[in-house]
């Protein structure tokens, strides 16, 4: 007998183990780690949500109230002017935040809802239902969502419900697609088996065996998506068959003072007045793209150098 | 489904190439059947009372029954489409909505009278970016591979990434800001007709063409890096380079030959991007295009104008993204020279 082995305490072992670190640790480095693109994202997304949360509190006026004067200059009063019919344009751009994400992220949920539940039901179940959604997905995405959209559009209508339901659904192909690419790699391992062995349901075995699993690129595609959604809807509103007036929604109100830009030799800052809502959208959409960029490389360890 | 599973039967006796390529086209005819019944389908969607909404209030109800005995919806859905597919395939797409009075006078335009001069326009607007734009991303895609990691490189990536993220309009309007209003360059109206002159029509297109080529280069040029650097990996660049064959040389003897397939996917499947990023920036500049008079007919509610300018759309999506495979099947060595 090793006398190193006799009073060997497994406690003793596991206490020696250095303390772990928690979650908020764990992040904390890696943020340390991000570069610098990603933290201008994640500062930009912060930076919108504050906006868009607190927006009657920031605002100076409200969002639908009119004054005399239409296209005013910038002023002290008006910081960004007013709009063609005598609206502050910081209050709308502010209020604008609110609503323009605001039906963004609802319409990402949604669709995330849609496609990722029939994606994992598919991988899951495989089968004539699998069959029979992959290539009904197959075919909606060979028609161009923009187009798409038009066309269901003027058939139902331009109101705010009628968007979000029909480009959550056009967007869920592609969240249908991803999920089920993914998840058929989980759906094959051992303990998934051994879930419907011990007779879990579907929905259980969806949601505690498949999701935690497949997180990670599911996350990433949240953000693309959200991007891909919010530029929709923005090109949408500025066709004019998006959000509809009075609603202050940022690619509305490039349209309606795109007219201000020939001003622009006479005075500059006029001219940069419809420019505002246009780079608001640029700007969130260029943020959540770097950091999920960021996110991408760091949760799949792809190299760009050989 | 069936078609797949007999053309499969029937080409195994044929070359692998043609056979997956036949497949594909199946394939693609499948998808552009079920889409045109797709959008077929739309005009049974629309609420009980649109006769009404587009004759006008005044309309008598033997208006209304003739307008929608002239739409055909006094017949089973199924006749109705393969009606509608004939008169399709034969270039009719219809009449207009437009143009009509409740009293029963009708001025409605056909559709294809409407749809044909933009239609040359948006081809136009389309095929000159694609001109300026396919080269200039090929270039710069292989220069940034050639100088990975240099600073080139770096601004480059950093600048698509941008200008991909960015929506069309917002790059059509600073370009209006600079190049039309502070130094009076370019027209910022594209307004062009049938008469307008060849040069004329090309100087007045230019910025929509700009904003055009912008979009789709960051996409074909970002593309065009990847398909280089992913090819890098492979075992024959290390041999080459093993070998001492200079950077340059690795990649353009070695690696561009290799990646002319994923390029020519990543081109054909940009121009059908460019299909639908003309809808904005048509608007944008007020390009009389197919695009612009698919979203007025959208805001109109002019449903046959809407269903032929999605059918032309659609149609045109399918096909290029169809070649794009094609072209990948075709171009790839390992089916061109079966074992």
């Amino acid at each position: 007998m090793n006398t190193q082995y006799e009073n060997y305490s497994a406690a003793a072992e596991v206490g020696a183990v250095r303390k772990r670190r928690s979650r908020l640790e764990r992040i904390w480095i890696d943020l340390k780690k991000a570069p610098l693109s990603a933290w201008f994202g994640m500062i930009v997304v912060f930076a919108y949500m504050v906006v868009a949360l607190f927006a009657p509190l920031i605002a100076p006026y409200g969002e639908a109230e009119v004054f005399p004067e239409a296209n005013a200059a910038w002023s002290s009063q008006f910081i960004f002017g007013t709009d063609q019919i005598g609206r502050d344009m910081l209050s709308r751009l502010i209020y604008g935040a609110r609503n323009t994400m605001g039906i963004a992220l609802m319409t990402t949920l949604l669709s995330f809802l849609i496609g990722g539940s029939l994606g994992l039901i598919a991988a899951i179940s495989r089968g004539w239902l699998d069959q029979l959604l992959s290539r009904s997905v197959d075919v909606l995405m060979a028609i161009p969502s923009l187009i798409f959209a038009l066309m269901l559009l003027s058939i139902f209508g331009s109101t705010v419900t009628n968007l979000v339901i029909i480009i959550a659904l056009l967007d869920s192909t592609r969240v249908f697609r991803l999920t089920r690419s993914v998840a058929v790699n989980v759906v094959v391992m051992d303990y998934v088996e051994a879930a419907k062995l011990r007779g879990e349901g579907l929905g259980w075995i969806m949601r505690k065996e498949l999701l935690p699993n497949i997180m990670p690129p599911l996350v990433a595609e949240f953000g693309l998506r959200f991007s891909f959604v919010f530029l929709t809807i923005a090109a949408l509103s500025f066709l004019g068959v998006g959000i509809q007036p009075p609603t202050a929604d940022w690619g509305s109100m490039v349209r309606d003072n795109a007219n201000l830009i020939q001003f622009a030799g006479i005075d500059f800052r006029i001219g940069l007045t419809p420019l505002l809502p246009a780079a608001a959208i640029a700007l969130l959409t260029v943020a959540v793209n770097f950091v999920v960029d960021w996110f991408l490389h760091k949760t799949s360890g792809i190299r760009d150098e050989h | 489904m069936s078609v797949c599973v007999s053309l499969d039967v029937w080409s195994k006796s044929l070359h692998p190439v043609l056979s997956t390529v036949l497949k594909r086209l199946g394939l693609g005819l499948i998808t552009l059947f079920v889409v045109s019944a797709i959008i077929f389908s739309s005009i049974s969607l629309l609420p009980g009372d649109f006769g009404e909404a587009v004759l006008g209030q005044a309309a008598t109800e033997d208006t209304v029954a003739a307008f929608r005995k002239e739409l055909g919806l006094d017949k089973p859905a199924v006749t109705r489409y393969f009606e509608w597919v004939g008169s399709v395939l034969r270039g009719d797409l219809g009449t207009s909505f437009s143009g009509r009075a409740a009293s029963g006078v009708n001025r409605a335009r056909s559709v294809v009278e409407l749809v044909k001069p933009r239609l040359q326009n948006t081809l136009f607007l389309a095929g000159v970016t694609a001109i300026i734009a396919v080269p200039l991303a090929l270039i710069l895609g292989l220069a940034a591979a050639l100088y990975r990691n240099s600073y080139f490189d770096r601004t480059v990536n950093v600048t698509t990434l941008t200008t991909i993220a960015m929506p069309e309009f917002f790059v059509a309007y600073i370009l209006i800001l600079f190049f039309s209003s502070l130094l009076p360059w370019f027209p910022s109206l594209a307004n062009v007709s049938a008469e307008t002159p060849f040069w004329e029509r090309l100087y007045k297109i230019s910025l929509p063409a700009i904003t055009l080529t912008l979009v789709i280069m960051a996409h074909m040029m970002r593309m065009t890096r990847a398909a280089i650097i992913n090819l890098l990996a492979s075992d024959y660049i290390e041999m080459a380079r093993l070998k001492g064959a200079s950077r340059r040389e690795v990649i353009l003897k070695h690696a561009l030959p290799n990646a002319w397939a994923p390029i020519a996917t990543v081109i054909a499947f940009n121009l059908a991007f460019l299909v639908v990023g003309v809808v904005v920036v048509e608007v944008v500049f007020v390009y009389p295009g197919i695009g612009q008079l698919m979203v007025d007919a959208v805001t109109s509610r002019d449903i046959p104008v809407v269903q032929a300018c999605a059918l032309i759309f659609a149609g045109t999506y399918i096909l290029l993204n169809l070649l794009a495979d094609v072209i990948g099947i075709v171009s790839n060595p390992r089916l061109l020279h079966p074992r």
